[in-house]
Protein backbone atom coordinates (compact mmCIF):
# COMPACT_ATOMS: atom_id res chain seq x y z
CA UNK A 1 0.00 0.00 0.00
CA UNK A 2 1.14 3.64 -0.42
CA UNK A 3 0.97 6.77 1.81
CA UNK A 4 -1.90 8.64 0.83
CA UNK A 5 -1.71 11.80 -1.07
CA UNK A 6 1.11 9.93 -3.66
CA UNK A 7 -1.39 8.57 -5.89
CA UNK A 8 -2.22 12.29 -7.29
CA UNK A 9 1.55 12.78 -8.19
CA UNK A 10 1.77 9.06 -9.72
CA UNK A 11 -1.09 10.14 -11.74
CA UNK A 12 0.46 13.17 -13.00
CA UNK A 13 3.36 10.79 -14.50
CA UNK A 14 0.58 8.62 -16.21
CA UNK A 15 -0.76 12.01 -17.72
CA UNK A 16 2.68 12.98 -18.44
CA UNK A 17 3.69 9.85 -20.60
CA UNK A 18 0.05 10.21 -22.67
CA UNK A 19 1.23 13.28 -23.54
CA UNK A 20 4.28 11.99 -24.86
CA UNK A 21 3.23 9.56 -26.35
CA UNK A 22 0.73 11.33 -28.40
CA UNK A 23 3.35 14.02 -29.23
CA UNK A 24 5.68 11.15 -30.30
CA UNK A 25 2.79 9.70 -33.08
CA UNK A 26 3.81 12.86 -35.29
CA UNK A 27 6.52 11.04 -37.09
CA UNK A 28 6.41 7.48 -38.09
CA UNK A 29 10.03 6.81 -36.58
CA UNK A 30 9.00 7.30 -33.21
CA UNK A 31 5.02 6.83 -33.61
CA UNK A 32 5.14 2.90 -32.48
CA UNK A 33 7.38 3.97 -29.09
CA UNK A 34 5.22 6.84 -28.33
CA UNK A 35 2.16 4.26 -28.18
CA UNK A 36 4.41 1.95 -25.87
CA UNK A 37 4.76 5.02 -23.58
CA UNK A 38 1.44 6.25 -23.13
CA UNK A 39 0.59 1.99 -22.85
CA UNK A 40 3.27 2.24 -20.07
CA UNK A 41 1.03 5.21 -18.62
CA UNK A 42 -2.04 3.67 -18.60
CA UNK A 43 -0.36 0.55 -16.81
CA UNK A 44 1.00 2.71 -14.20
CA UNK A 45 -2.48 4.57 -14.06
CA UNK A 46 -3.87 1.06 -13.40
CA UNK A 47 -1.14 -0.51 -10.83
CA UNK A 48 -1.60 2.86 -8.64
CA UNK A 49 -5.47 2.98 -8.48
CA UNK A 50 -4.81 -0.67 -7.17
CA UNK A 51 -2.41 -0.06 -4.87
CA UNK A 52 -4.40 2.89 -3.53
CA UNK A 53 -6.49 2.41 -0.40
CA UNK A 54 -9.97 2.67 -2.29
CA UNK A 55 -9.80 -1.09 -3.38
CA UNK A 56 -11.30 -3.60 -1.20
CA UNK A 57 -11.60 -6.61 -2.66
CA UNK A 58 -9.70 -7.74 -6.34
CA UNK A 59 -12.13 -11.03 -7.17
CA UNK A 60 -14.43 -8.98 -8.78
CA UNK A 61 -11.37 -7.04 -10.87
CA UNK A 62 -9.51 -10.01 -11.50
CA UNK A 63 -12.42 -11.27 -13.66
CA UNK A 64 -13.09 -7.98 -15.69
CA UNK A 65 -9.50 -7.81 -16.48
CA UNK A 66 -8.59 -10.98 -17.39
CA UNK A 67 -12.47 -10.87 -19.60
CA UNK A 68 -11.98 -7.59 -20.66
CA UNK A 69 -8.36 -7.85 -21.47
CA UNK A 70 -8.63 -11.32 -23.27
CA UNK A 71 -11.38 -9.64 -25.26
CA UNK A 72 -9.63 -6.92 -26.09
CA UNK A 73 -6.07 -8.83 -27.22
CA UNK A 74 -7.92 -11.19 -28.73
CA UNK A 75 -10.01 -8.73 -31.00
CA UNK A 76 -7.18 -6.74 -31.88
CA UNK A 77 -5.25 -9.71 -33.00
CA UNK A 78 -7.81 -11.35 -35.14
CA UNK A 79 -8.93 -8.02 -36.94
CA UNK A 80 -7.98 -6.97 -40.23
CA UNK A 81 -6.85 -4.47 -41.54
CA UNK A 82 -9.45 -3.61 -43.91
CA UNK A 83 -12.14 -4.10 -41.35
CA UNK A 84 -10.11 -0.93 -38.65
CA UNK A 85 -12.47 1.08 -38.66
CA UNK A 86 -14.97 -0.99 -37.31
CA UNK A 87 -12.67 -2.20 -34.94
CA UNK A 88 -12.19 1.43 -33.33
CA UNK A 89 -15.89 2.05 -33.57
CA UNK A 90 -16.27 -0.70 -31.26
CA UNK A 91 -13.60 -0.15 -29.08
CA UNK A 92 -14.88 3.48 -28.86
CA UNK A 93 -18.60 2.05 -27.77
CA UNK A 94 -16.92 0.42 -25.29
CA UNK A 95 -14.78 3.04 -23.65
CA UNK A 96 -18.15 5.22 -24.15
CA UNK A 97 -20.12 2.59 -22.43
CA UNK A 98 -17.55 1.92 -19.60
CA UNK A 99 -17.71 5.68 -18.56
CA UNK A 100 -21.93 5.70 -18.60
CA UNK A 101 -21.24 2.27 -16.10
CA UNK A 102 -18.52 4.34 -14.22
CA UNK A 103 -21.41 7.47 -13.71
CA UNK A 104 -24.14 5.23 -13.56
CA UNK A 105 -22.52 3.88 -10.31
CA UNK A 106 -21.30 6.57 -8.56
CA UNK A 107 -25.25 7.82 -8.99
CA UNK A 108 -26.57 4.76 -7.59
CA UNK A 109 -23.97 3.93 -5.18
CA UNK A 110 -24.78 8.23 -3.57
CA UNK A 111 -28.69 6.21 -3.65
CA UNK A 112 -27.40 3.21 -1.84
CA UNK A 113 -25.07 4.77 0.75
CA UNK A 114 -27.81 7.71 1.28
CA UNK A 115 -24.69 10.04 1.26
CA UNK A 116 -26.12 13.33 -0.67
CA UNK A 117 -24.65 14.21 -3.99
CA UNK A 118 -22.16 17.51 -4.46
CA UNK A 119 -24.48 19.23 -6.79
CA UNK A 120 -21.07 19.40 -9.11
CA UNK A 121 -20.62 15.41 -9.46
CA UNK A 122 -24.39 15.33 -10.03
CA UNK A 123 -23.77 17.56 -13.01
CA UNK A 124 -20.80 15.61 -14.29
CA UNK A 125 -22.92 12.08 -13.77
CA UNK A 126 -26.03 13.38 -15.94
CA UNK A 127 -22.96 14.60 -18.42
CA UNK A 128 -20.67 11.69 -18.10
CA UNK A 129 -23.81 9.21 -18.69
CA UNK A 130 -25.64 11.56 -21.72
CA UNK A 131 -21.97 11.66 -23.44
CA UNK A 132 -21.22 7.85 -22.34
CA UNK A 133 -24.76 6.45 -23.65
CA UNK A 134 -24.72 8.40 -27.26
CA UNK A 135 -21.01 7.38 -27.81
CA UNK A 136 -21.88 3.41 -27.01
CA UNK A 137 -25.16 3.39 -28.94
CA UNK A 138 -23.64 5.84 -31.83
CA UNK A 139 -20.67 3.70 -31.74
CA UNK A 140 -22.13 0.54 -31.80
CA UNK A 141 -24.57 1.82 -35.07
CA UNK A 142 -21.32 3.06 -37.07
CA UNK A 143 -19.92 -0.62 -36.16
CA UNK A 144 -22.85 -2.03 -38.01
CA UNK A 145 -22.93 0.31 -40.76
CA UNK A 146 -19.26 -0.16 -41.46
CA UNK A 147 -19.20 -4.35 -41.14
CA UNK A 148 -22.39 -3.81 -43.11
CA UNK A 149 -25.14 -5.26 -40.83
CA UNK A 150 -27.15 -2.56 -41.42
CA UNK A 151 -27.64 -0.21 -44.48
CA UNK A 152 -25.36 2.10 -45.31
CA UNK A 153 -27.30 4.59 -46.50
CA UNK A 154 -29.22 7.26 -44.87
CA UNK A 155 -32.02 5.94 -42.75
CA UNK A 156 -34.12 8.84 -42.61
CA UNK A 157 -38.06 9.54 -41.55
CA UNK A 158 -40.48 12.40 -41.45
CA UNK A 159 -39.55 15.46 -38.97
CA UNK A 160 -36.54 13.31 -37.77
CA UNK A 161 -34.56 16.62 -36.86
CA UNK A 162 -37.92 17.65 -35.11
CA UNK A 163 -37.81 14.34 -33.11
CA UNK A 164 -34.27 14.27 -32.59
CA UNK A 165 -34.62 17.79 -30.98
CA UNK A 166 -37.09 16.38 -28.78
CA UNK A 167 -35.26 13.30 -27.53
CA UNK A 168 -32.10 15.75 -26.36
CA UNK A 169 -34.71 18.32 -24.72
CA UNK A 170 -36.16 15.67 -22.87
CA UNK A 171 -32.95 14.46 -21.75
CA UNK A 172 -31.87 17.94 -20.31
CA UNK A 173 -35.14 18.64 -18.47
CA UNK A 174 -34.53 15.60 -16.89
CA UNK A 175 -31.24 15.96 -15.97
CA UNK A 176 -31.81 19.65 -14.66
CA UNK A 177 -35.00 18.30 -12.84
CA UNK A 178 -32.08 15.34 -11.30
CA UNK A 179 -29.89 18.27 -10.13
CA UNK A 180 -32.23 20.39 -8.41
CA UNK A 181 -34.53 17.99 -6.78
CA UNK A 182 -32.70 16.95 -3.59
CA UNK A 183 -31.72 13.25 -3.42
CA UNK A 184 -31.03 10.98 -6.42
CA UNK A 185 -34.53 9.85 -8.27
CA UNK A 186 -32.88 6.72 -9.58
CA UNK A 187 -36.06 6.13 -12.22
CA UNK A 188 -35.70 9.94 -13.83
CA UNK A 189 -31.77 8.65 -14.05
CA UNK A 190 -32.73 5.40 -15.79
CA UNK A 191 -35.24 7.30 -17.93
CA UNK A 192 -32.37 10.28 -19.00
CA UNK A 193 -29.78 7.11 -19.97
CA UNK A 194 -32.68 5.35 -21.93
CA UNK A 195 -33.14 8.48 -23.97
CA UNK A 196 -29.40 8.70 -24.10
CA UNK A 197 -28.70 5.60 -25.94
CA UNK A 198 -31.70 6.33 -28.00
CA UNK A 199 -30.54 9.47 -28.92
CA UNK A 200 -26.76 7.98 -29.95
CA UNK A 201 -28.56 5.66 -32.35
CA UNK A 202 -30.83 8.68 -33.48
CA UNK A 203 -27.78 10.73 -34.31
CA UNK A 204 -25.90 8.10 -36.79
CA UNK A 205 -28.70 6.83 -38.64
CA UNK A 206 -29.01 9.62 -40.53
CA UNK A 207 -25.65 9.77 -41.93
CA UNK A 208 -24.37 7.60 -44.90
CA UNK A 209 -21.64 4.67 -44.32
CA UNK A 210 -18.92 6.65 -46.57
CA UNK A 211 -19.39 9.58 -44.18
CA UNK A 212 -18.90 6.75 -41.44
CA UNK A 213 -14.75 8.21 -40.97
CA UNK A 214 -16.16 11.75 -39.79
CA UNK A 215 -18.62 10.04 -37.13
CA UNK A 216 -15.96 7.83 -35.85
CA UNK A 217 -13.28 10.54 -35.22
CA UNK A 218 -16.30 12.29 -33.35
CA UNK A 219 -17.17 9.40 -31.10
CA UNK A 220 -13.74 9.21 -30.35
CA UNK A 221 -13.82 12.82 -29.08
CA UNK A 222 -16.82 12.46 -27.55
CA UNK A 223 -15.55 9.26 -25.53
CA UNK A 224 -12.76 11.43 -24.45
CA UNK A 225 -14.62 13.60 -23.11
CA UNK A 226 -17.14 11.04 -21.41
CA UNK A 227 -13.96 10.29 -19.84
CA UNK A 228 -12.76 13.80 -18.71
CA UNK A 229 -16.46 13.69 -17.51
CA UNK A 230 -16.29 10.48 -15.14
CA UNK A 231 -12.99 12.42 -13.94
CA UNK A 232 -14.77 15.15 -12.62
CA UNK A 233 -17.07 12.66 -10.87
CA UNK A 234 -14.48 10.80 -9.12
CA UNK A 235 -12.17 13.42 -8.70
CA UNK A 236 -9.51 12.48 -10.72
CA UNK A 237 -7.10 14.75 -13.09
CA UNK A 238 -5.36 12.02 -14.87
CA UNK A 239 -9.09 11.38 -16.31
CA UNK A 240 -9.41 15.31 -17.02
CA UNK A 241 -6.43 15.30 -18.85
CA UNK A 242 -6.61 12.28 -20.93
CA UNK A 243 -10.44 12.58 -21.96
CA UNK A 244 -9.57 16.27 -22.82
CA UNK A 245 -6.45 15.29 -25.00
CA UNK A 246 -8.61 12.67 -26.91
CA UNK A 247 -12.03 15.29 -27.02
CA UNK A 248 -9.80 17.94 -29.19
CA UNK A 249 -7.92 15.23 -30.99
CA UNK A 250 -11.05 13.47 -32.09
CA UNK A 251 -12.44 17.16 -32.88
CA UNK A 252 -9.56 17.86 -35.10
CA UNK A 253 -9.52 15.17 -36.95
CA UNK A 254 -13.05 15.33 -37.98
CA UNK A 255 -12.67 18.94 -38.46
CA UNK A 256 -9.47 17.91 -41.01
CA UNK A 257 -11.53 15.34 -42.75
CA UNK A 258 -14.58 17.65 -43.31
CA UNK A 259 -12.27 20.31 -44.87
CA UNK A 260 -10.93 17.10 -46.92
CA UNK A 261 -14.57 16.32 -48.42
CA UNK A 262 -15.46 20.24 -48.44
CA UNK A 263 -18.26 20.05 -46.17
CA UNK A 264 -18.83 21.00 -43.06
CA UNK A 265 -19.14 19.21 -39.89
CA UNK A 266 -22.68 20.16 -39.55
CA UNK A 267 -23.88 19.02 -43.29
CA UNK A 268 -21.96 15.68 -42.12
CA UNK A 269 -23.91 15.45 -38.96
CA UNK A 270 -27.34 16.69 -40.19
CA UNK A 271 -27.09 16.45 -44.28
CA UNK A 272 -28.59 12.75 -44.49
CA UNK A 273 -25.99 12.65 -46.86
CA UNK A 274 -22.89 9.88 -48.27
CA UNK A 275 -24.94 7.15 -48.66
CA UNK A 276 -23.55 6.01 -51.70
CA UNK A 277 -19.81 7.23 -53.38
CA UNK A 278 -21.08 10.03 -55.84
CA UNK A 279 -20.63 8.08 -59.44
CA UNK A 280 -21.75 9.93 -62.11
CA UNK A 281 -21.17 13.46 -61.78
CA UNK A 282 -19.07 13.91 -64.69
CA UNK A 283 -18.06 18.38 -64.03
CA UNK A 284 -16.09 19.24 -60.68
CA UNK A 285 -16.68 22.49 -59.29
CA UNK A 286 -13.55 23.66 -60.60
CA UNK A 287 -15.40 22.84 -64.53
CA UNK A 288 -12.94 20.22 -64.96
CA UNK A 289 -15.07 17.14 -66.71
CA UNK A 290 -14.27 13.77 -66.03
CA UNK A 291 -14.50 11.42 -69.01
CA UNK A 292 -14.75 7.44 -68.80
CA UNK A 293 -12.73 5.88 -70.58
CA UNK A 294 -12.75 1.99 -72.17
CA UNK A 295 -9.91 -0.48 -70.81
CA UNK A 296 -8.10 0.31 -75.02
CA UNK A 297 -8.27 3.54 -74.51
CA UNK A 298 -7.15 4.19 -71.21
CA UNK A 299 -3.76 1.53 -72.00
CA UNK A 300 -3.30 3.41 -75.16
CA UNK A 301 -3.48 7.22 -73.15
CA UNK A 302 -1.42 5.36 -70.55
CA UNK A 303 1.11 4.82 -72.90
CA UNK A 304 1.85 8.04 -74.16
CA UNK A 305 1.44 9.87 -70.95
CA UNK A 306 3.89 12.01 -69.99
CA UNK A 307 3.10 12.20 -66.03
CA UNK A 308 0.20 9.59 -64.48
CA UNK A 309 -1.12 10.32 -60.79
CA UNK A 310 -2.27 6.96 -59.53
CA UNK A 311 -5.16 7.95 -56.82
CA UNK A 312 -6.00 4.84 -55.22
CA UNK A 313 -8.91 4.25 -53.41
CA UNK A 314 -10.63 1.45 -50.54
CA UNK A 315 -11.08 -0.94 -53.58
CA UNK A 316 -7.38 -1.25 -54.63
CA UNK A 317 -6.47 -2.19 -51.07
CA UNK A 318 -9.32 -4.81 -50.40
CA UNK A 319 -8.69 -6.01 -54.07
CA UNK A 320 -4.90 -6.79 -53.33
CA UNK A 321 -4.46 -5.04 -56.42
CA UNK A 322 -1.17 -3.37 -55.77
CA UNK A 323 1.38 -5.19 -57.26
CA UNK A 324 -0.55 -4.84 -60.86
CA UNK A 325 -0.63 -0.80 -60.42
CA UNK A 326 3.27 -1.76 -59.89
CA UNK A 327 3.43 -3.35 -62.79
CA UNK A 328 1.30 -0.49 -64.74
CA UNK A 329 3.67 1.66 -63.49
CA UNK A 330 6.81 -0.01 -64.71
CA UNK A 331 5.35 -0.19 -68.02
CA UNK A 332 4.97 3.18 -67.70
CA UNK A 333 8.23 4.51 -67.23
CA UNK A 334 9.46 1.84 -69.63
CA UNK A 335 7.82 3.94 -72.04
CA UNK A 336 9.26 7.55 -70.54
CA UNK A 337 6.27 8.38 -68.81
CA UNK A 338 6.02 9.59 -65.17
CA UNK A 339 4.14 8.11 -62.32
CA UNK A 340 3.06 9.40 -58.85
CA UNK A 341 1.02 8.49 -56.51
CA UNK A 342 -1.45 10.65 -54.12
CA UNK A 343 -3.71 9.67 -51.28
CA UNK A 344 -6.80 11.61 -50.41
CA UNK A 345 -6.52 11.58 -46.55
CA UNK A 346 -9.95 10.53 -46.24
CA UNK A 347 -9.53 7.16 -48.69
CA UNK A 348 -10.68 4.14 -47.28
CA UNK A 349 -12.94 4.07 -44.34
CA UNK A 350 -11.54 6.01 -42.15
CA UNK A 351 -8.31 8.89 -41.98
CA UNK A 352 -5.14 7.61 -43.17
CA UNK A 353 -6.83 4.43 -43.26
CA UNK A 354 -5.39 3.93 -47.24
CA UNK A 355 -1.97 4.24 -45.40
CA UNK A 356 -2.51 1.56 -43.09
CA UNK A 357 -3.70 -1.14 -45.86
CA UNK A 358 -0.84 -0.06 -47.92
CA UNK A 359 1.49 -0.89 -45.64
CA UNK A 360 0.23 -4.01 -44.63
CA UNK A 361 2.49 -5.91 -47.49
CA UNK A 362 5.10 -6.77 -45.51
CA UNK A 363 8.01 -6.31 -48.25
CA UNK A 364 9.02 -3.56 -50.68
CA UNK A 365 8.99 -1.27 -48.03
CA UNK A 366 12.35 0.48 -48.84
CA UNK A 367 13.24 3.63 -49.74
CA UNK A 368 12.48 5.39 -52.59
CA UNK A 369 15.23 5.38 -54.74
CA UNK A 370 15.99 1.47 -54.20
CA UNK A 371 12.30 0.23 -54.18
CA UNK A 372 12.30 -1.01 -57.18
CA UNK A 373 14.91 -4.11 -57.07
CA UNK A 374 13.74 -4.43 -53.98
CA UNK A 375 9.88 -5.00 -54.82
CA UNK A 376 10.68 -6.89 -57.97
CA UNK A 377 13.21 -9.50 -55.47
CA UNK A 378 10.38 -10.08 -53.06
CA UNK A 379 7.79 -11.31 -55.97
CA UNK A 380 4.62 -12.68 -55.72
CA UNK A 381 1.40 -10.49 -54.72
CA UNK A 382 3.34 -8.94 -51.93
CA UNK A 383 4.86 -6.39 -53.69
CA UNK A 384 4.02 -3.02 -52.90
CA UNK A 385 3.87 0.68 -54.07
CA UNK A 386 3.37 1.57 -50.76
CA UNK A 387 6.48 3.57 -50.56
CA UNK A 388 5.85 6.09 -52.89
CA UNK A 389 2.00 6.26 -51.61
CA UNK A 390 3.24 7.27 -48.13
CA UNK A 391 5.63 9.99 -49.30
CA UNK A 392 3.32 11.04 -51.91
CA UNK A 393 0.74 11.37 -49.23
CA UNK A 394 2.32 13.68 -46.88
CA UNK A 395 2.92 16.72 -49.31
CA UNK A 396 -0.61 16.03 -51.00
CA UNK A 397 -2.59 18.53 -49.65
CA UNK A 398 -0.16 21.72 -48.25
CA UNK A 399 2.34 21.83 -50.80
CA UNK A 400 4.79 24.40 -48.73
CA UNK A 401 4.40 21.95 -45.49
CA UNK A 402 5.54 18.88 -46.97
CA UNK A 403 9.71 18.85 -46.75
CA UNK A 404 8.67 19.10 -43.57
CA UNK A 405 7.70 15.61 -43.83
CA UNK A 406 9.72 14.02 -46.50
CA UNK A 407 12.54 16.17 -47.33
CA UNK A 408 14.60 13.77 -49.72
CA UNK A 409 11.66 13.81 -51.99
CA UNK A 410 11.07 16.41 -55.24
CA UNK A 411 8.83 17.89 -54.79
CA UNK A 412 6.94 17.46 -58.22
CA UNK A 413 3.16 17.05 -57.60
CA UNK A 414 2.55 20.33 -56.32
CA UNK A 415 2.79 21.68 -59.86
CA UNK A 416 -0.41 20.47 -60.87
CA UNK A 417 0.59 19.01 -63.80
CA UNK A 418 -2.36 16.30 -64.18
CA UNK A 419 -2.60 14.49 -67.64
CA UNK A 420 -3.75 11.30 -66.40
CA UNK A 421 -5.59 10.03 -63.24
CA UNK A 422 -6.35 6.42 -62.60
CA UNK A 423 -8.42 5.59 -59.71
CA UNK A 424 -8.86 2.04 -58.22
CA UNK A 425 -12.58 0.67 -60.15
CA UNK A 426 -12.71 2.10 -63.45
CA UNK A 427 -10.20 4.03 -65.26
CA UNK A 428 -10.84 7.73 -65.09
CA UNK A 429 -8.98 10.52 -67.21
CA UNK A 430 -8.95 14.12 -66.82
CA UNK A 431 -7.44 16.94 -69.12
CA UNK B 1 -18.68 25.44 -6.46
CA UNK B 2 -15.48 23.77 -4.71
CA UNK B 3 -11.71 24.03 -5.38
CA UNK B 4 -11.70 20.80 -6.71
CA UNK B 5 -14.15 21.24 -9.61
CA UNK B 6 -12.89 24.72 -10.56
CA UNK B 7 -9.50 23.12 -10.76
CA UNK B 8 -10.98 20.32 -12.67
CA UNK B 9 -12.11 23.12 -15.11
CA UNK B 10 -8.79 24.54 -15.41
CA UNK B 11 -6.82 21.07 -15.70
CA UNK B 12 -9.60 20.33 -18.55
CA UNK B 13 -9.58 23.49 -20.77
CA UNK B 14 -5.44 23.76 -20.68
CA UNK B 15 -5.37 20.25 -21.66
CA UNK B 16 -7.31 21.00 -24.78
CA UNK B 17 -5.55 23.13 -25.96
CA UNK B 18 -2.74 20.87 -25.58
CA UNK B 19 -4.55 18.10 -27.36
CA UNK B 20 -5.12 21.30 -30.38
CA UNK B 21 -1.45 21.59 -30.57
CA UNK B 22 -0.41 18.10 -30.46
CA UNK B 23 -2.75 17.00 -33.23
CA UNK B 24 -2.70 18.98 -35.48
CA UNK B 25 0.97 18.44 -36.90
CA UNK B 26 0.13 15.07 -36.98
CA UNK B 27 0.81 13.96 -40.74
CA UNK B 28 -2.70 12.46 -42.79
CA UNK B 29 -0.32 8.86 -42.87
CA UNK B 30 -0.68 8.70 -38.86
CA UNK B 31 -4.13 9.52 -38.72
CA UNK B 32 -5.66 6.37 -38.32
CA UNK B 33 -3.06 4.96 -35.56
CA UNK B 34 -3.63 8.06 -34.24
CA UNK B 35 -7.46 7.80 -34.05
CA UNK B 36 -7.09 3.97 -32.74
CA UNK B 37 -4.24 5.58 -29.91
CA UNK B 38 -6.03 8.19 -28.82
CA UNK B 39 -9.15 5.92 -27.89
CA UNK B 40 -7.13 3.74 -26.02
CA UNK B 41 -6.11 6.57 -24.22
CA UNK B 42 -10.20 7.27 -23.40
CA UNK B 43 -10.47 3.64 -22.12
CA UNK B 44 -8.19 5.75 -18.79
CA UNK B 45 -11.58 5.60 -17.15
CA UNK B 46 -10.74 2.12 -16.51
CA UNK B 47 -9.53 4.35 -13.04
CA UNK B 48 -12.99 4.59 -12.00
CA UNK B 49 -13.99 1.36 -13.11
CA UNK B 50 -11.84 -0.44 -10.70
CA UNK B 51 -12.46 1.79 -7.66
CA UNK B 52 -16.12 1.05 -7.87
CA UNK B 53 -15.33 -2.95 -8.57
CA UNK B 54 -13.12 -3.11 -6.16
CA UNK B 55 -15.40 -0.96 -3.18
CA UNK B 56 -17.97 -2.76 -0.90
CA UNK B 57 -21.21 -1.41 -2.79
CA UNK B 58 -22.74 -5.05 -3.22
CA UNK B 59 -24.22 -5.91 -6.63
CA UNK B 60 -23.39 -2.12 -8.08
CA UNK B 61 -19.72 -3.10 -7.63
CA UNK B 62 -20.42 -6.99 -8.22
CA UNK B 63 -22.26 -6.09 -11.97
CA UNK B 64 -21.77 -2.26 -12.70
CA UNK B 65 -18.44 -2.08 -11.50
CA UNK B 66 -17.44 -5.69 -13.42
CA UNK B 67 -19.00 -4.46 -16.82
CA UNK B 68 -17.55 -1.23 -16.54
CA UNK B 69 -14.08 -2.83 -15.79
CA UNK B 70 -14.76 -5.49 -18.94
CA UNK B 71 -15.53 -2.42 -20.88
CA UNK B 72 -12.75 -0.25 -20.46
CA UNK B 73 -10.16 -3.30 -20.47
CA UNK B 74 -11.29 -4.64 -23.93
CA UNK B 75 -10.74 -0.51 -25.37
CA UNK B 76 -7.84 -0.14 -23.21
CA UNK B 77 -6.00 -3.47 -24.55
CA UNK B 78 -7.89 -3.56 -27.86
CA UNK B 79 -6.87 -0.40 -28.45
CA UNK B 80 -2.62 -0.46 -27.83
CA UNK B 81 -2.19 -3.82 -29.18
CA UNK B 82 -4.05 -2.46 -32.74
CA UNK B 83 -2.66 0.52 -32.81
CA UNK B 84 1.02 -1.49 -31.72
CA UNK B 85 0.10 -3.93 -34.92
CA UNK B 86 -0.16 -0.76 -37.23
CA UNK B 87 2.40 0.79 -36.35
CA UNK B 88 4.68 -1.42 -36.58
CA UNK B 89 4.35 -1.88 -40.38
CA UNK B 90 4.99 1.92 -40.57
CA UNK B 91 8.26 1.19 -39.72
CA UNK B 92 10.87 2.71 -42.27
CA UNK B 93 13.50 0.17 -42.01
CA UNK B 94 12.28 -3.55 -41.54
CA UNK B 95 15.51 -5.01 -40.70
CA UNK B 96 15.54 -3.27 -37.27
CA UNK B 97 12.31 -5.14 -35.72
Amino acid sequence: MMPAGLAPLIYLVSAALFIMGMKRLQSPDTARNGNMMSGIGMLIAIVVTLLDQQILSFQVIIAGVVVGGGLGFWMARSVKMTSMPQMVALLNGFGGGASLLVAGAEFLKADMTGAPLAIETNVTIQLGSLIGSVTLTGSFIAFLKLQELMTGKPVTFPLQKTFNALVFLSILALAIWQVVTPGQQVEIYYAMAGLSLLLGVLLVIPIGGADMPVVIALLNSYSGIAAAMTGFVIDNQVLIVAGALVGSSGLILSNIMCKAMNRSLANVLFGAFGGDSAGGSSKSSEGLTVNEVSVEDAALRLAYARLVIVVPGYGLAVAQAQHVVRELADLIKKNGGEVKYAIHPVAGRMPGHMNVLLAEAPSGRRRVGDRGQRCRQSGGSQRSIQPDLRHADSRRRECPEHHRHEAQHEPGVCRHPERVVLSSKDVHVVW
Amino acid sequence: MSEGIILGIVVFTLATFLGFELIQRVPPTLHTPLMSGSNAISGITIVGALIIAGGDFGWISQYVGFGAVVLAMINVVGGYTVTDRMLRMFRKDPEES
